[in-house]
């Protein structure tokens, strides 16, 4: 998918001046985390579970090229057949040819994050093959031609009168007078045309939360079923994976279960969690006859050698992207790619590169809830800055930060320097201020006194105080 | 010129400053997969029997699903007619022909028609047989094989699921230990599908909907005497 977060800063203000997308972002409000809070209330083990979990990740993290190798032979094993693509030009390319050689017009889709990043809708219609989503949000996407504001609430930002309007403009053989006004009506619709092209398609593709190197299974967890009907209607199976999504064992896999669904929407388990291990077995009545799995490294194992190691632990739940008042503000669009939220600014800049995505490490306030909630313990809020001094020191940064950070660092090394211009600043401001208590406006701090007053100083400063009060420096 | 395969796992061997590991690190690694470990299992995943049974069947209806207790299979032709009586849907259903279902007596209902094999699109509602129940969060957990075809869990609007009490596990740690014990290590059916309330979704303006694109309804049979007499 092409990117706008370059535009980050101009996607932002449009977004805050954006009504409808406003009252969207006002309806998520704390659904999700007040959910989150009453399940991690009913688990007292929860804590526990999330230092398993990361620990999981961590050793398998280590021994990847070992997991992966034992998760290829089981696939085979069972009949599967396992492709290894580098990047998202050739998993797209993969994709293709299998979808040609088994000549598939049709391909049922379950929601795949890994998809959109490699953008594989645009590029199957572009060669003539028809791909439909049936996550019903994800279905509402891409009849508007968008991609997902949120990883697994995709169309969070739409209002039922939008998702009435794309459903008038893509079903025309309804009557155009109908109503739909009720959330339950347009999920019938959606269920009747979706399950034609259920029982129809040449070819399923899915993305995996996880991989399970002992057995050679895909996970994938839904609540609405349209993972599992992609998976054993359609003659061919394609699943798309990234590299880090291999776990040892079902135990383990287990652990991060009971973590997934508490962290991303409160429910103690999605209603489906599947386990597929190959295709259909000479004996059974259905399922597909052919089985794919890509494993994609795009940009993986960059990040496995650099700072950034621990993302990869990351199992896409969107605890942090819930928990993120950035988030609450703008919405997903702004971030102007696939991913959104606290993981999406640390992802980003990694798989598309700092110099495209290097704005999105600045929309933080830093206030740590990312990583208080995430259940893979990843840090975040490090992330962020470790990715912001990469910004600098890349000189990507507009010109006045880097000034105001150059003038800040050439202060901060000069204590007796620091102190005098303190003690000015803060009497300016103070003998300025005395009378109203606060500015209503400063020179080069209006994008600041827009929406507050800064209050004047009063007193002394903090060094001075400090002293008086027979603070001494460690 | 190296494939791609060799490319991501050369890349991934680089990245971690090493070489591909030595063979005692393998064996370890192969023990670890060999002999499967549970970490941190919940306490209300430890529960005695009768406790477990009541746990799973709150956990179940918390989530949306209707449950029926029954003495045993005689009890179930009876208790489907009766969900179909008051769900006012036609007296046929589609079931698995597993084991546990062949010991139902379907004749019993001399008016309830009983198809076999996958799910039709045009099936109304499906019996199955569970291959366990997990107690923790009231999952169901079937298992695909000959007599238990995967659409029967997805396609109809109407899922009625036969669990024997006796296989009410406490955690899915022990659904995989049963699973093994008839498998054999590091061996799965096509698909395990641990199913946990009727489908639903909240895509739209997060309005809570049951019946997405699975069942509507799911209805557990709760048999006590798991045998046909």
């Amino acid at each position: 998918m092409d990117s706008t977060a370059r535009l980050f800063p101009e996607n932002a203000h449009r977004a805050l001046e954006d009504r409808q997308l406003q009252s969207a972002l006002a309806r998520f409000g704390e659904g999700f985390p007040v959910k989150r809070r009453n399940a991690i209330d009913r688990l007292p083990e929860f804590e526990a579970l999330r230092d398993a979990g990361k620990a999981i990740k961590e050793h398998t993290l280590e021994h990847l090229d070992y997991y992966l190798e034992q998760f290829e032979t089981k696939v085979t094993e069972v009949g599967g057949r396992v492709h290894w693509c580098t990047d998202a030009e050739a998993a797209r390319q993969k994709i293709l040819e299998i979808c040609r050689a088994s000549g598939a017009r049709t391909v049922t889709k379950a929601k795949s994050m890994i998809g959109e990043e490699i953008g594989i809708n645009e590029f199957l219609e572009h060669h003539s093959v028809k791909p439909v989503e049936t996550d019903l949000g994800e279905y509402i996407i891409q009849l508007r031609h968008e991609p997902p504001s949120h990883i697994i609430v995709p169309a969070v930002h739409l209002s039922k009168e939008q998702v009435a309007d794309a459903f008038r403009a893509a079903h025309p053989q309804f009557p155009s007078d109908r109503v739909l006004e009720e959330p339950r009506v347009m999920l019938d619709e959606a269920r009747e045309v979706l399950r034609r092209e259920f029982l129809s398609a040449d070819v399923g593709i899915t993305g995996a939360n996880m991989l399970v190197a002992e057995t050679g299974s895909i996970i994938l967890v839904t609540n609405e079923g349209n993972a599992d009907l992609t998976q054993t209607l359609p003659r061919v199976q394609i699943v798309i994976a990234s590299i880090e999504k291999v776990v040892p064992t079902l135990e383990d896999a287990t652990t991060i279960l009971r973590l997934l669904a508490r962290s991303a929407t409160g429910q103690e388990l999605s209603v489906y969690t599947t386990f597929t291990t190959g295709p259909k077995r000479p004996e059974d009545l259905d399922g597909p006859e052919e089985y794919h799995v890509l494993l994609l490294d795009n940009g993986r194992t960059s990040m496995l050698g650099n700072e950034f190691k621990e993302m990869l632990r990351c199992i896409r739940c969107g605890a942090c992207i819930n928990h993120c008042p950035v988030y609450a503000a703008v919405g997903g669009h702004a971030y102007g790619w696939v991913y959104s939220g606290p993981m999406g600014a640390v992802l980003i800049p990694n798989l598309i590169g700092v110099g495209e995505a290097g704005h999105l490490p600045n929309a933080s306030t830093l206030c740590g809830r990312c990583e208080e909630v995430c259940p893979m313990r990843i840090p975040l809020p490090r992330m962020l800055r470790q990715l912001r001094e990469k910004q600098f020191e890349a000189k990507l940064s507009p010109k006045p930060i880097r000034w105001g950070l150059w003038g800040w660092a050439f202060l901060a090394r000069r204590p007796a320097l620091y102190k005098l211009a303190m003690r000015v600043g803060v009497g300016t401001l103070g003998a300025i201020g005395r009378r109203r208590g606060r500015f209503r406006s400063l020179p080069m701090a209006s994008g600041w006194t827009q929406a507050r007053d800064l209050p004047s100083p009063q007193g002394p400063t903090f060094q001075q105080l400090w002293s008086a009060r027979g603070g001494r420096r460690q | 010129m190296s494939g791609p395969r060799d490319q991501v796992l050369t890349a991934i061997r680089s990245a971690l400053g090493r070489r591909v590991l030595p063979e005692q690190a393998t064996a370890a690694l192969d023990r670890r997969l060999a002999q499967p470990a549970a970490n941190v299992v919940p306490a209300r995943g430890r529960l005695p029997l009768a406790e477990r049974i009541e746990l799973f069947v709150s956990e179940a209806q918390r989530v949306n699903a209707t449950t029926a207790r029954l003495p045993d299979l005689q009890a179930v032709p009876g208790a489907v007619m009766a969900y179909l009586r008051q769900a006012n849907l036609p007296a046929a259903v589609r079931a698995a022909t597993d084991p546990l279902l062949q010991a139902v007596p379907w004749s019993s209902e001399p008016l309830l028609q009983v198809a076999h094999g996958r799910a039709q699109g045009e099936d109304v509602v499906s019996v199955c047989a569970a291959f366990a129940g997990v107690a923790e969060t009231g999952t169901l957990v079937l298992v695909s094989d000959a007599h238990n075809p995967v659409t029967l869990n997805f396609l109809p609007e109407n899922h009625i699921v036969v669990l024997p009490t006796s296989r009410i596990v406490g955690a899915y740690e022990e659904a995989w230990q049963r699973l093994r014990g008839t498998l054999g290590h590091r061996r799965m059916p096509r698909a395990v599908n641990w199913i946990t309330g009727p489908s639903r979704t909240a895509d739209i303006e997060q309005t809570l909907l049951l019946g997405a694109h699975g069942p509507k309804q799911l209805h557990i049979l709760l048999v006590d005497a798991d045998t046909g007499r």
